[in-house]
């Protein structure tokens, strides 16, 4: 068994305001091991984003810890990328690809050489190095979310949080973007914890799909997605295995919209 | 993967290049041609005193400007008017970028600079005379006082309206305050930046002419008024087609830079519009 990597634990998180407190997150637990890719599906208005932000160290929580390699994070972690959904507002229009790609390793100690490595290395997993002089608004969006993906690989974190990454890109775009994140993980061994709201991405990408209920949120189902991890667009999602899990997943989802699952120990 | 496709832009075809800078130039100069024409037309048809012809402005210009008085007038006028704009700039980037980022400081301040920003500048020249005499630096000060205020307020409001995205990135991959602040705040606030020093450049144009003509022995708004008191008509108007054309050399200062500078915001805006 491979060591635990990240693990939250009893995670609530209750936004005040003046209006009254909003219980977003009621008590989430989960583990991730080192070499993962873990999906967090749920219902939509269910915190996913709230989740990721306290793991990410952007948000505190109000109650419950997140520890990522044994350490509390009390703030963002140097051992962790994000990728975030709105791919626009996340890189940096001044600067090149190959510029936004730079930025987070320039306050690392790296020669000059093993960083421009890190760099090419990145760009070219992504399939950008031709565009590295390129400015991000010069690109489409799904070409814009890949030197997102780029500035997370060659950060070289021990975790890659992706929020909704595809879900502003068109469908062909992304059916090619869910195969690079399958890739990453399995040529490069890459921890992925992957946040979206489509089931079908959910099951097709995860090795294990966490499914949320509606809000206040609690872990409504760890699911251990049993399919091979060589996975292809077209032969893996007409497995008939494929089927059954996506159609769990859903009806899981429904029951959560509802409301109809129970919380266990309430 | 040959998923990328990228717009080549083709230069266009010299000839065609030309043409259009040369209807470029007509257009810009037409209008003002006619004009020129119109007035000494009429000047030569029904001379007025005080509007004398075109061509007699422009020999007063030559004979004025053209000599001692370029070094006795302009000179000194250009010389606090740059170390009045470049003083605003570096005063109002550096305070505004200070006061944008401290929350606190912001709502200390903001309604004193509201009030002072509300102060119209050219009231101030009588004090800071009494304070500084009649000397280059209160002429200085005085453009400073009047011109901050555009680059300063829009600098604060820059900064401060940095993406949330940016700044939670920013966060996430641990960048340091020094490098936040150079590859994040300042450009995402220099399109805000720019546009209040637009604002002061102009502002600090009419405060160095208000200021000569109040308290002062050389300069342009000095020459403009001794012209005007001796009824020196065509040299008084010369001295305002001056101005004018260090207006414009400044408009085209400022247009230089900042293509340069915001090569990106345009850029985008390009995109958006196509």
């Amino acid at each position: 068994m491979p060591e635990t990597l990240l693990k939250v634990e009893h995670l609530k998180k209750v936004y005040e305001s003046a209006t009254g407190n909003v219980e977003a997150i009621g008590d989430i637990s989960f583990e991730m091991s080192a070499g993962e890719l873990v999906c967090i599906v749920g219902p939509s208005g269910c915190g996913k984003t709230t989740l990721l932000k306290c793991i990410a160290g952007l948000l505190r929580p109000t109650q419950g810890t997140v520890e990522l390699d044994g350490k509390r994070v009390t703030g963002p972690p140097p051992n962790m990328a994000l990728v975030f959904q709105e791919y626009g507002r996340s890189l940096y229009p001044w600067l090149t690809v190959r510029g936004n790609v730079e930025l987070p390793l320039r306050h690392k100690r790296l020669g000059k050489a093993e960083r421009d490595g890190l760099i090419d290395d990145a760009l070219a997993a992504v399939g950008l190095d031709h565009a590295a002089n390129s400015y991000p608004w010069q690109l489409s969006g799904g070409m814009q979310q890949r030197v997102a993906i780029a500035r997370a690989v060659a950060y070289q974190p021990e975790v890659l949080i992706m929020d909704e990454p595809f879900a502003a890109v068109d469908a062909q775009t992304r059916a090619d973007l869910e195969d690079l994140v399958r890739r990453l993980h399995l040529e490069r061994g890459m921890s992925i914890l992957f946040v979206t709201h489509d089931i079908d991405e959910s099951v097709y990408l995860g090795e294990r799909v966490v499914v949320l209920s509606k809000s206040p949120t609690w872990v409504q189902e760890d699911l251990v997605i049993d399919l091979a991890p060589e996975r292809d667009q077209i032969s893996t999602r007409a497995l008939p295995r494929f089927t059954e899990l996506r159609t769990h997943v859903y009806e899981q989802i429904q029951r959560a919209k509802r409301g109809e699952a129970v919380r266990p120990g309430s | 993967m040959t998923l990328y496709t990228s717009t080549v832009r083709v230069a266009p075809q010299r000839s065609q290049a030309w043409k259009r800078t040369r209807e470029s130039i007509l257009y810009a100069l037409g209008l003002p041609f006619v004009l020129l024409v119109l007035w000494g037309v009429w000047a030569t048809v029904a001379p007025a005193r005080f509007f004398p012809a075109p061509q007699v402005i422009l020999e007063a210009f030559i004979d004025t400007w053209v000599g001692p008085a370029f070094v006795t007038d302009v000179l000194p006028s250009l010389g606090r008017l740059a170390l009045g704009i470049l003083l605003s700039i570096a005063v109002g980037t550096v305070v505004g970028t200070l006061i944008g980022l401290n929350r606190w400081l912001r709502e200390l301040l903001e309604p004193l600079l509201e009030f002072f920003r509300a102060i119209p500048p050219p009231v101030l020249i009588p004090i800071v005379m009494l304070l500084m005499g009649i000397t280059d630096a209160m002429k200085v000060a005085v453009i400073v006082f009047g011109a901050l205020w555009p680059v300063l307020l829009n600098t604060i409001e820059g900064v401060r309206s940095t993406d949330s995205v940016m700044t939670e990135t920013a966060r996430s991959f641990a960048l340091t305050r020094g490098e936040r602040l150079r590859y994040l705040v300042l450009p995402s606030a220099t399109p805000r930046i720019m546009a209040g020093v637009r604002q002061t450049m102009s502002v600090a144009l009419i405060l160095m002419v208000i200021s000569e003509m109040f308290a002062s022995s050389s300069g342009l708004g000095y020459r403009i008024v001794y012209f005007q008191r001796n009824y020196q008509i065509a040299e008084m108007w010369s001295g305002i087609l001056l101005l004018g054309l260090i207006g414009v050399l400044l408009a085209t200062i400022f247009s230089i830079v900042e293509k340069r500078l915001l090569r990106w915001y345009h850029g985008i805006k390009e995109v958006e519009r196509a």
